[in-house]
């Protein structure tokens, strides 16, 4: 009989950690103890806390161990489930001081700061249910939601409920699901289509690959669901080929499904019949486009084509089509298990339900995060993400990839919706949320995003191909300090018109990142044109190494390791460094022992 | 699978596998399993704490868990009783049989076994 589970996490974040191996520790550790009948071993997705990697959770007692390497498996198998004596170097300390007190007791993991603000709901099993397990998921109330549809409901019935949750796309545009459905559900036609768009494409985030690597079989019963709703019997998964775990455990769970009779034919008895397929991305942003995306399952080249027709009418191969977000998926059997009501009763006025974050950047606790709309900024990076780390000060979020913008620090109290984001000029995007502290150029930033929109840009129409390409050539003449104040005009002109003017959504929103830093730090432009200065130190054409007379002993150390003999001076007495010459490695500064060079 | 019966035979048949992870038990069993607890005989007083509380299917109610040496040693196997709202409950000298009764008595019946309690020990 089974009286401890040790689950250990088996994301992509954890697994480049080692979890694999920690996993092979315990499983050989504990057949060494002669616990296998006592100790259950479970694989599970995503705990959320990557930074702290790999992530192992013992239960009953919830304790939640960090770091663990697989020199550690011997201890806490002897200690911990042997002897029944927490592992306490181990436990992940919280920062909250009288959480660290009850720390010593249970340590559970829904104590910790990290978690105790978070609410999950697409993330409900993630870190919870082994993904590989069909039982595991039905135990936890999978499919439930699937029969009551086929057993209870209309479609009509289930659109009215989608609707009425208030649920919105949480691919970046925010798009009344419940509508979305109900205008594949109207049009008339003798083969549908349902679509799940996982080709998660913004630097940094990861929600999608966590739901689809932690609960793998919620996308195929959600996408079950969509195809009763609107009258499709086929769907199909575009994920992308660099998410093998992801691809691997939807593969699975589309094999249990239909060995289940839970995908096939005549579900539950209902007649109802519903197909999955799995289509791989070769990783090309435009792709994540729905109508890219579509023409790249159809075995063509990935480009965007203009709306209308939307997919609604005309999608894939031609036929009506629903196209949804995993996230916005990941929500659908909970809204039809608890109701509309109950999802409308988390969030704002326009916003509800919860949004994944990708929290990356300048923040104690990277990782994936869970939390109802409207929570503030604030809240985000000093609650749950556990502040700045290096005493450093926060500066601007980054929300949306390339496609978004940024929230400087003095709007750290907004609270955090699709709308509230719009009016700042920013975008919720897919989740993606970069934290960024003084240490940051925000031109540089600007220029990063738009130097992979120019890269991703597929080249079909002109606003985007060019403009993007013009618009990362003006930032690069304003970061190696030639630009001018005409410059930062001409970059707002063409920015608008790229993003009037672009075909899709990425051209669209290729120029965010500008525009956003521009609004809020237009003074670091000037900055950069005017006084030829970078105040992050990060534009290296920008930067001069100076040295302090004062302060400089005369030990000839900068000299010898200068590699361009760019720095003269007698010995004991102060140098200097000729800026003709000098090419801003900083080898000066990292070798001087009195701290008497300066950058700036 | 066609029918909403067999589904709800999985999820019968699978709870108990995961209701451990939701640690929503009220009531909470530990077993003292330090070193002068396993020699006393702890090991299959927690199996049958374990197995009594899956056969009894109080799964949903009650978390049996370890912990290391709560100090008694002459009493050990100690196990101890904590519930919301009341007073901890500690049992000493424990058998897998006397597990069985506070399982029956205690756990279902809410019945604290007054017999085996360290006050009775004491005295």
């Amino acid at each position: 009989m089974i009286r401890s589970q040790v689950l250990v996490c088996g994301g992509t974040g954890c697994t480049s950690s080692g979890s694999k191996f920690v996993m092979e520790a315990f499983e050989s550790e504990i057949a060494k103890a002669g616990l296998q009948d006592e100790v259950k071993l479970v694989p599970t997705g995503c705990f959320g806390l990557c930074a702290r990697g790999p992530v192992v959770i013992v239960y009953p007692e919830g304790t939640f161990y960090s770091h663990v390497s697989k020199d550690d498996v011997a201890e806490i198998v002897e200690e911990h489930l042997l002897k029944g004596r927490i592992v306490d170097r181990l436990v992940y300390r919280d920062v909250d001081e009288d959480v660290k007190e009850k720390a010593i007791e249970y340590t559970s993991l829904n104590e910790t700061a990290f978690y105790r603000a978070q609410k999950r709901v697409a993330l409900r099993n993630c870190g919870v249910i082994n993904p590989e397990s069909i039982d595991e998921y039905i135990a936890m109330d999978g499919y439930a939601a699937l029969g009551k549809v086929l057993t209870e409901m209309t479609p009509e019935d289930v659109i009215k409920c989608v609707t009425d949750s208030g649920l919105r796309g949480r691919g970046g545009g925010g798009f009344p699901t419940g509508r979305k459905w109900s205008f594949t559900a109207s049009n008339k036609a003798d083969q549908k289509y349902v679509v799940c768009n996982a080709d998660e494409g913004d630097p940094g985030a990861f929600m999608d690959r966590s739901v689809l690597e932690g609960d793998p079989h919620c996308i195929v019963e959600a996408m079950t669901i969509c195809g009763y709703a609107t009258g499709a019997t086929e769907g199909y998964v575009y994920v992308r080929a660099e998410y093998p775990i992801a691809v691997k455990r939807l593969g699975i769970a589309i094999e249990q499904a239909k060995e289940y009779g839970l995908l096939g034919e005549n579900i539950f008895g209902s007649g109802f019949n519903f197909n999955l397929h799995i289509r791989l991305g070769a990783g090309a942003f435009v792709c994540g486009e729905e109508t890219a995306l579509m023409t790249s399952i159809e075995g063509n080249r990935g480009e965007p084509r203009p709306r209308p027709p939307y997919p609604a009418v005309k999608g894939l191969f031609g036929k009506p089509t629903t196209e949804n977000n995993v996230e916005t998926f990941a929500n659908i059997p909970q809204i039809i298990l608890k109701g509309a009501d109950w999802f409308a009763s988390m969030g704002t006025e326009k916003s509800k339900g919860t949004k994944v974050f990708a929290l990356g950047g300048k923040i104690t606790n990277t990782g994936l995060v869970e939390i109802p709309m409207g929570t503030t900024l604030r809240e985000i990076i000093e609650d749950i993400g556990g502040g700045v780390p290096n005493g450093k000060k926060f500066k601007a979020a980054q929300t949306g990839g390339p496609s978004g913008g940024c929230i400087p620090a003095s709007l750290i109290d907004t609270e955090i919706d699709y709308d509230n984001l719009t009016s700042i000029g920013c975008m919720m995007g897919s989740g993606g949320l970069i934290v960024m502290d003084e240490d940051n150029c925000m031109v540089d930033i600007a220029k990063f995003f738009l130097d992979f929109t120019v890269d991703e840009s597929c080249g079909k129409c002109s606003p985007c191909r060019i403009g993007t390409m013009r618009m990362k050539e003006i930032l690069e003449k304003i970061t190696s300090g030639n630009g001018t104040l005409e410059d930062i005009d001409k970059l707002e002109e063409l920015a608008k018109h790229v993003k009037e003017n672009s075909l899709c959504g990425l051209g669209q929103t290729a120029p965010n990142p500008v525009l956003a830093t521009l609004k809020f730090f237009r003074e670091e432009y000037i900055e950069h044109v005017v006084e030829k200065k970078c105040r992050a130190g990060v534009c290296k054409a920008l930067l001069n190494y100076s040295i302090v007379a004062d302060k400089c002993i005369g030990c000839t150390k900068c000299a010898r390791n200068c590699p361009v003999g760019a720095i003269s001076g007698t010995v004991k007495q102060p140098h200097t460094i000729d800026q003709t010459k000098c090419i801003k490695c900083g080898a000066c500064m990292s070798n001087c022992p009195a701290g008497a060079i300066v950058k700036g | 699978m066609k029918s909403l019966e067999e589904l709800a035979a999985i999820r019968e048949r699978m709870r108990g596998k995961v209701v451990l992870r939701e640690g929503s038990g009220d009531i909470r069993v530990v077993v003292g399993m330090a070193t002068c607890g396993i020699a006393a005989g702890a090991r299959p007083v927690l199996n049958a704490f374990v197995e009594g509380v899956n056969k009894e299917g109080l799964t949903d109610k009650v978390t049996v868990s370890q912990t290391g040496c709560i100090g008694v040693c002459q009493y050990e196997p100690v196990v101890e009783v904590f519930e919301a709202g009341k007073d901890k409950v500690t049992y000493v000298k424990m058998t897998p049989e006397k597990a069985a009764k506070v399982i029956e008595k205690h756990l279902k019946g809410g019945e604290v076994v007054s017999q085996y309690t360290i006050a009775a020990a004491v005295e």
